[in-house]
């Protein structure tokens, strides 16, 4: 039996972050948080962001429990969105969001995305879009709440 | 025993391909597939003698009530019921339980009474109870589970007490396929006053079930699971409890008088059924439960009795996965959960998936008991009578290949 049609989901690069995810460790003192549940799974994932003076990512906090794409996505996002402002990570949420929805992995446009690419894949298995976008969740939640929690 | 061979050729879906590869359906503890007959009858209703029910003089309408009677006459008679006025249709178990929760529950449980359930209830018998109790002032207790995933029983006689109300229990777990002793359960609430409810979603399909012979006050099933369509299901009420109950939702059909400022109740079980009803599926379900009979209750549960046989010994052969529930299949439906603890089961849902392997992946609307297994989601392989015992051959190979590539990497 031949699995090699699964290769465009679990791409070498997918892999290797499920093996060894980067920034695993909880940050204490973080100043945004955010969690995310995915209620058809139960799979979760909590997520710390250290901003640095000028309100860039200085470091990322990512733990969670789930499903190889769940976490090569989340162990990628966590990469990407260091040295990012928040406006900037915005930006590159709807872009993933954006690519997620698209029926076209191939298109030029997600190069934009670096690294983040390799989940383009993701898009011709649709029931497990929601593992990719689960930590971005956690993410735009987080976001959402620290932005609230400025205003005076 | 009858012929799975034949018993596959009425189900026409069992004919298609998933990715250039024969379906292997193996997620009947979700929804089951129809066969020809339950799709004919809904065809036959709907281009033939579409009409609403009991409020017609012409001859559609009176076609239309009697076959929906008919379909609740099948319903009674293939559970135990003693007459069919004791049979309310609802969308779903779920429906179901809830109707207990919202009318008999509310005049019946008041603050320091308990209700009883177990651990591994399907969220459908455990949030309606938590609400309850919440606003009641009630407690809710639990029967907890023993090693081997049966009910342990040992404290039982403290659990189920004279404080106790109502014993909810699931009659066969659809997430490790433990089969409950309702019947002993039953006897207990019964010895303290209190009403017994039964979740029997994943029993009343696959096994004889006589609501007298347990002595239940309620069962709750649905018809999707038992080869019928989805948005139908019923809930049994015993005569006397359902006499005394106030209606759950209000509307046409289900009074009697109304004037400007009040109203009195039909008769049973119209009283339970505002609204029109779902007509067809209801007619469909009695197709269903025909189908059954016609292969025979008994038969069934020996079907997959055999088929959980042999599937817990072929999974023997995959090391490093766990297969939950109890060993024994006289004590277990044909639910097989299994979990490997390097691989998630969404992972290994998508690569069967591809092979045209179906399977439920996911914590099966248990999410305590998945707690209590130590795991977040397991993989679910579920029988029915279509089912074979090389399309279990197929799914171990398939497991294993799937492991393979993912303890291994691609290629």
């Amino acid at each position: 039996m031949a699995l090699d049609e699964l290769d465009e989901l679990y791409r070498e690069a997918i892999l290797s972050h499920v093996r060894s995810p980067r920034n695993h460790a909880v940050i204490s003192d973080a100043d945004v948080t955010g969690e995310s549940i995915n209620p058809f799974c139960g799979d979760e994932i909590s997520l710390q962001l250290l901003l640095d003076d000028s309100g860039r990512v200085a470091r990322v906090g990512l733990q969670g429990k789930g499903c190889s794409i769940n976490r090569a996505a989340g162990s990628i996002m966590s990469e990407a969105i260091r040295g990012r402002s928040l406006d900037e990570i915005e930006a590159l949420s709807n872009l993933f969001r954006e690519m997620m929805r698209s029926n076209e992995p191939a298109h030029a446009e997600w190069a934009r995305l670096g690294e983040l690419e390799v989940l383009s894949g993701v898009t011709l298995f649709p029931v497990r879009i929601k593992c990719a976008l689960l930590p971005w969740s956690a993410l735009d939640d987080g976001i959402e709440a620290y932005r609230r929690s400025l205003v005076p | 025993m009858f012929d799975v061979k034949k018993v596959r050729q009425d189900f026409p879906v069992l004919h298609r391909q998933v990715y250039g590869k024969p379906l292997v359906y193996l997620d009947n503890a979700a929804t089951s597939q129809k066969p020809s007959s339950v799709i004919q009858a809904l065809v036959d209703y709907y281009e033939g003698y579409n009409a609403n029910v009991h409020r017609g003089v012409h001859a559609l309408s009176m076609e239309a009530t009697d076959r929906y009677e008919e379909a609740r006459v099948k319903v009674a008679r293939f559970i135990g019921a003693p007459e069919p006025e004791t049979i309310i249709w609802t969308r779903n178990t779920t429906e179901g339980l809830n109707l207990i929760a919202n009318t008999w529950a509310l005049d019946n449980i008041g603050p320091g009474d308990e209700i009883v359930v177990t651990r591994m209830e399907h969220h459908s018998n455990l949030v309606p109870w938590q609400k309850l109790v919440r606003e009641r002032g009630a407690v809710l207790r639990f029967l907890p589970l023993a090693e081997d995933g049966d009910l342990d029983l040992e404290d039982v006689d403290s659990i189920i007490n004279p404080r106790t109300k109502l014993v909810s229990v699931v009659h066969m777990s659809n997430s490790i396929g433990t089969i409950t002793p309702v019947k002993e359960l039953a006897a207990k609430a019964r010895a303290v006053g209190a009403a017994v409810a039964v979740d029997g979603a994943q029993s009343v399909p696959h096994m004889p079930v006589d609501v007298q012979d347990l002595d239940c006050d309620f069962l709750a099933f649905s018809g999707h699971k038992m080869l019928g369509p989805t948005g139908i299901g019923a809930l049994y009420v015993k005569r006397d409890v359902l006499e005394r109950m106030e209606p759950f939702l209000r509307g046409g059909e289900m009074v009697l008088e109304v004037t400007y400022e009040s109203a009195s109740w039909n008769d049973l079980p119209m009283r339970f059924e505002a609204g029109t009803p779902n007509i067809a599926d209801s007619i469909a379900m009695g197709a269903a439960v025909d189908y059954l009979e016609a292969l025979g209750m008994e038969n069934v549960r020996e079907h997959e009795r055999q088929m959980t046989r042999y599937a817990l010994d072929a999974f023997k052969q995959l090391e490093e996965v766990d297969v939950f529930g109890p060993d024994d299949a006289d004590k277990r439906g044909g639910i097989i959960p299994f979990h490997h603890p390097e691989v998630h089961p969404h992972d290994l849902g998508t690569a069967l998936d591809r092979q045209g392997i179906a399977i439920r992946t996911g914590h099966h609307c248990t999410m305590p008991l998945m707690g209590e297994l130590g795991v977040t989601a397991t993989g679910r392989a579920s029988f029915y009578v279509y089912n074979t015992e090389e399309e279990i051959d197929l799914l171990v190979d398939g497991v294993r290949e799937a492991l393979r590539y993912f303890t291994h990497g691609p290629g």
